[in-house]
């Protein structure tokens, strides 16, 4: 390398000490903001903040059970019901996204019409219903409390019919005493399908004693206006004494069947989520207690109930059996 | 100011943005339906990450040959200990409301929190003989063989971190590859003839 001497520079060529001392702050600043804005990006991406939702259709009609006998028969609780914003914000549903956070930018614009469930299987009158005459099923609001089999919960006002209604019209014969369910299978629509983290597409089932008691339905709705894509559209399962992911989502399948129908989950990891998946705080979950919840909205934990708080409304279909064995 | 301290401190601002973006998205209630649970899944990330800075710094420098690296390595070391300490408050305060006796049945009853438990507990020793005075005090030599409790801190903290999700294992497999891409070049570096790690790159800072 050629280094000039002193004496061949002339004055005027030579950088000031203050300039190059002004050029050197310079430099380290651009790099320090510059790596700063680099890491502040790379957070936002990793932790997206929530997203507005595309508004729903109002539902009308929707009947209404006298706040006591609602009460009584497990129709609604006299909780505070959880915000719009985190029921939408929140969600479970591997289809989408697989963090629970990403579901709802996803599920964005998710598109639910035309929409067909068929109901078949061991039934007299096998039918397939569009959309709109599920919607003619008599509405009903019904405030659930949900409960995650990962130790959160919220309270949610549904608005459904009960399933049992639907199975009536298509009569389950003799040999019917399980009911299974299907989500749509369509990765064009349900991206995460793509990929392999669940046996696609999601499978769950009912005995036929569950799926025909009054607190089964099949809900359309929520805080009055149509599901969102994220939770369910356009038609999805609520059993409420269930863990959610027994509330299977985007149905278009319905089959009775003579024996027990599998589930995703149970594939899943058999040992870690049964078939029956009923909330027990006294059956643990293998790698979580059931025995506490964290309500969405509060700070501590609060005590798990047997069947999510509806044992006296359920506990019958359940007499005699053991429920560590059957969890 | 000197170049060192300059890279320290773009290094220490930088580790500082996630919390205080944290703290930020706190404040302005954007950390979704469950804060909780949010804070805790982030500090556990960032422990994640920053192990896997500090286990890089070797590598790069090696394959990179700038040594002066190793001078940001302890500082990306302690931000790895400094968020694993939050993350351990968050589950000891939000999961266990700072009981104890809980916290003991807890490791019993879930593997995954005797796994995570495990990786901290390692880091421990690691942040106390951190100082200059340590290293001294331990010989270099002795501080670098206590210092490759790291190698098992970070495995720990990626075999927590896998046990815990449910079914979408692909950032735990990430991180885990990462992990053990980091640890076998090591490996190579140490068994390969040509390449034996000339005894002044030391393990532990010269300052």
């Amino acid at each position: 390398m050629l280094i000039k001497k002193p004496e061949e520079f002339k004055s005027g060529e030579i950088t000031d000490k203050k300039t190059y001392l002004n050029r050197r702050l310079f430099i380290r600043a651009a790099v320090l903001a510059g790596t700063a804005t680099a890491s502040t990006v790379l957070y936002r991406r990793l932790n997206p903040p929530p997203i507005q939702l595309d508004k729903g259709e109002k539902l009308t009609d929707i009947g209404k059970t006298p706040d006591a006998k609602a009460l009584e028969q497990g129709f609604s609780v006299k909780e505070p019901q959880t915000p719009l914003a985190d029921i939408t914000n929140y969600n479970n549903f591997y289809e989408f996204d697989t963090s629970k956070g990403g579901v709802a930018y996803a599920a964005k614009g998710f598109v639910t019409r035309p929409w067909t469930v068929s109901v078949g299987g061991l039934v007299n009158k096998p039918a397939t219903f569009d959309l709109d005459q599920l919607l003619q099923f008599q509405l009903e609001e019904r405030i659930y409390r949900l409960r995650c089999v990962e130790g959160w919960s919220m309270v949610i006002p549904w608005i459904g019919f009960p399933l049992g209604k639907l199975l009536d019209k298509v009569e389950p014969n003799s040999q019917a005493r399980y009911v299974a369910f299907e989500t749509l299978y369509d990765p064009k629509r349900m991206p995460n399908q793509r990929t392999g983290v669940l046996d696609w597409p999601y499978v769950e089932g009912l005995r036929l004693d569950e799926a025909m008691h009054p607190l089964t339905i099949l809900a359309t709705g929520l805080y009055g206006e149509t599901l969102p894509p994220q939770d369910g559209a356009p038609i999805r399962l609520v059993v409420p004494w269930k863990y959610g992911f027994k509330s299977i989502k985007s149905i278009v399948k319905i089959t009775l069947v003579a024996s027990e129908p599998p589930s995703t989950w149970n594939i899943q990891a058999p040992y870690e989520y049964g078939f029956y998946s009923n909330v027990n705080p006294n059956v643990p979950h293998p790698r979580w207690s059931q025995a506490t919840e964290r309500r969405i909205g509060e700070f501590g934990r609060r005590k798990t109930l047997l069947f999510n708080g509806y044992a006296e409304q359920v506990a019958r279909l359940y007499e005699g059996m053991d429920l560590v064995k059957y969890f | 100011m000197t170049d060192t301290r300059f890279f320290k401190l773009v290094v220490f601002t930088n580790s500082l943005i996630p919390l205080i973006l944290l703290l930020w998205d706190w404040a302005h209630k954007r950390v979704g339906a469950n804060p909780l649970e949010f804070v805790t899944r982030t500090t556990g990330m960032l422990t994640l990450s920053f192990l896997v800075l500090t286990l890089a710094v070797t590598p790069l420098r090696k394959t990179f040959g700038i040594n002066s690296l190793v001078k940001l390595r302890r500082m990306l070391g302690l931000f790895a200990f400094f968020y694993g300490s939050l993350h351990l408050l968050t589950y000891v305060w939000f999961d266990r409301s700072f009981k104890l006796l809980s916290v003991g049945q807890d490791i019993g009853r879930r593997p995954f929190i005797l796994v995570g438990m495990t990786a901290f507990i390692l880091m421990v020793p690691l942040a106390v003989t951190s100082t200059n005075k340590m290293v001294k005090r331990l010989g270099g030599k002795r501080w670098g063989k206590l210092h490759r409790i790291v190698y098992a801190a970070a495995i720990a903290g990626v075999i927590h971190f896998w046990m815990l999700v449910k079914s979408d294992v692909r950032l735990p497999i990430t991180f885990g590859f990462v992990v053990l891409l980091l640890l076998a070049h090591r490996l190579v570096v140490k068994y390969s003839p040509t390449q034996r790690p000339s005894p002044s790159t030391g393990l532990f800072p010269r300052e």
